[in-house]
């Protein structure tokens, strides 16, 4: 009886020769093979373009870098200028954003991993880090235009853009940092309490410890992002021509260590290289091109060595 | 030894007090570090609360009407206008070019890693994807003024320096490898068991990849084309550099017009007094910009917490 229903239901559906089920396989086989060629002759496609378009960058600016191109100041003669107060003006920027950034993006992560309680509170923070990524960069400069620039009145000055190049790092250190704390295990705390180590002192000596790499793998990726980040340091109002360098840092006279950098104007590698490029003139785009290319190999290696950390991490260590 | 131990110790008021001054340390601890995390949510009021204050001083002069239905957008000049619409028109064509470049070949870059490619591949290409994510957006914009758009004009002779379309395609080429890599990321959280349930029942690896690991990782991949909308309005060297500064009230994706973010730039290289109708335009303008895509990010972030809890 029940045998018989069962062949009455399968009756229903039309048989299928052995024939038509071998030409079913084959078709479906086929679509895996087609999906299989187009997906990677898609991914070949993309990244051959942004290889081209990387080479010929590259390639246009390649007359231009040598020595001189580094040491001189720009000029309105395209075959003299070159990135010197650029490139000083992104190394002191990057100093203030590593010293505000980095210590304040640690913590609040540190925070939220191991101290926040689980409440409302802790949740509209974390809401708030995750979109704080997300914010448009342009937003942060337009913050900094009206608190640093004119409510705290620090003047268009390195400080300000150091500042802001701070607030937009922030959300990438406490998300990683966040990350590399959440993979150790809750074993290692446990111990560390066992033996009557208090909560800073388990952090202390030993999550932070041990999450070191992904932290500073965050801080790399952060940093380049402020290397290369445009929009927020125009906002804030980056000088495009500047043929002097900030006060040196260091002095011959006693204190020695002098701070009047903090308050001179400046310009950054992609301001310059945007500055060039919204020039009509080929030799001036020879010249774009040229920063182009130091810009693309310093975020390139930096970002290399922060994967190519993460990577070993990941490797290493088996909890 | 124990009991030796034990005698050889501080009297216990010594131990009570260095107890007390440790406790308190620890105390003190907690609230710097929780003011750090605080550090964060103030950046966010610190944007609301700079974006509304300036912003109110534009919209003292200008009605609320006018700034959203207008389809002038005109402030710096004798005759102004004050319509957010140009703005927002050429905000939504650069992005559509570049998301419809973006989405799908970003969709089948992550399918094919995720489910196709062999381990070695998927290991040598996501890092490479990583890495293009970090190259700087004023790069990027070289090669619209530079490459494509001359490369567009080859085809089609009539074409403007300052278009929407080149700078859009860059744009899009620019979004792929983050698509790519948040939606891999989607479908590798995909149980294993789930797919291995589909090839039991004879299922190919295309029909496995398009009936179960897709609709699972659809609220993850979901996310992946939120965040990438986001990134293409708030995009703003490649549009300000090769898009044009003309505030155009056009969808025509071969005109030059300024974007939300070009329009800002553009202010802010010239020299505007504080506190001027010009100066507090950028805010509003800003404003605008922040309202869409932080609704976008809410969006994305919801869809991807979805996704995270289902496995």
């Amino acid at each position: 009886m029940e045998q018989s229903k069962v062949d009455e239901e399968h009756s229903l559906i039309k048989p299928k020769t052995l024939e038509e089920v071998r030409t079913m396989i084959r078709a479906h086989k086929r679509n895996d093979f087609i999906f299989s060629s187009i997906g990677l002759l898609t991914i070949t496609f993309a990244l051959l373009t942004l290889l081209i378009l990387f080479v010929d960058l590259v390639m246009d600016g390649y007359p231009k870098l040598n020595y001189q191109f580094f040491t001189d100041f720009p000029s309105r003669r395209a075959a003299n200028a070159g990135i010197l107060s650029a490139w000083v003006g992104s190394l002191l920027i990057m100093l203030v954003t590593f010293i505000t950034a980095v210590p304040m993006g640690v913590a609040a992560g540190v925070y939220l991993e191991e101290y926040a309680p689980k409440n409302w509170f802790t949740d509209i923070v974390e809401i708030n880090v995750t979109n704080l990524a997300g914010v448009p960069s342009i937003i942060y400069g337009l913050l900094a235009l009206g608190l640093f620039v004119y409510t705290f009145h620090l003047g268009q000055t390195i400080v300000t853009a150091g500042l802001t190049l701070g607030l937009l790092m922030l959300p990438i250190v406490i998300v990683s940092t966040r990350e590399a704390i959440r993979s150790i295990p809750v074993a290692i705390r446990e111990a560390a309490y066992a033996v009557g180590a208090t909560k800073w002192q388990v952090v202390l000596h030993h999550v932070i410890q041990y999450s070191f790499g992904g932290i500073l793998t965050g801080i790399i990726i952060g940093m380049a992002r402020a290397l290369g980040e445009t929009a927020p340091i125009i906002t804030v109002g980056a000088l495009t021509f500047i043929a002097f360098l900030p006060p040196a840092p260091l002095t011959m006279e006693p204190p020695f260590i002098s701070f009047e950098w903090l308050q001179s104007g400046f310009t950054v590698l992609p301001i310059q290289m945007f500055s060039w490029l919204s020039r009509p003139e080929h030799a001036f785009h020879i010249n774009a091109a040229a920063a182009g290319a130091v810009i693309i190999i310093l975020t390139l290696v930096m970002n290399g060595t922060a994967i190519w950390l993460r990577y070993r991490i990941r490797k290493n260590i088996k909890w | 030894m124990a009991t030796t131990q034990l005698l050889k110790d501080p009297p216990i008021s010594k131990r009570l007090a260095k107890n007390i001054k440790r406790n308190f340390i620890e105390r003190v601890i907690e609230i710097i570090l929780m003011f750090a995390a605080l550090a964060a949510t103030f950046i966010t009021i610190g944007i609301v609360y700079i974006l509304v204050t300036e912003a109110s001083g534009f919209f003292k002069e200008v009605s609320i009407i006018e700034f959203l239905t207008s389809r002038q957008w005109s402030p710096l000049f004798e005759d102004a206008h004050y319509g957010i619409l140009p703005l927002i028109s050429g905000t939504l064509t650069t992005s559509f070019v570049a998301l419809s470049i973006a989405i799908p070949i970003g969709t089948i870059a992550a399918i094919y890693l995720s489910e196709f490619a062999s381990h070695k591949t998927r290991e040598s290409v996501k890092p490479v994807l990583e890495l293009l994510v970090g190259v700087p957006t004023v790069v990027f914009g070289y090669f619209a003024l530079l490459f494509v758009t001359p490369l567009l004009q080859k085809i089609n002779p009539d074409l403007p320096t300052f278009n929407m379309l080149g700078p859009g395609i860059v744009m899009g080429v620019m979004i792929i490898p983050y698509i790519a890599s948040v939606a891999e990321d989607a479908m590798r959280a995909v149980p294993m068991h789930m797919r291995e349930g589909s090839y039991a029942m004879g299922a190919t690896k295309f029909q496995t990849a398009i009936r179960v690991v897709t609709p699972a990782a659809t609220s993850g991949i979901i996310a992946a084309y939120i965040l990438g909308i986001s990134r293409a309005v708030g995009e703003t060297m490649v549009v300000a550099i090769a898009a044009g500064q003309q505030p155009t009230f056009t969808f025509n994706p071969l005109e030059g017009a300024a974007t939300i973010t070009a329009y800002i730039v553009q202010v802010a290289m010239g020299d505007l007094p504080h506190g001027s109708l010009g100066y507090q335009s950028i805010f509003a303008a800003g404003m605008v910009l922040f309202v869409i895509t932080f609704v976008f990010n809410i969006l994305g972030h919801m869809a991807r917490k979805r996704f995270a809890e289902r496995y």
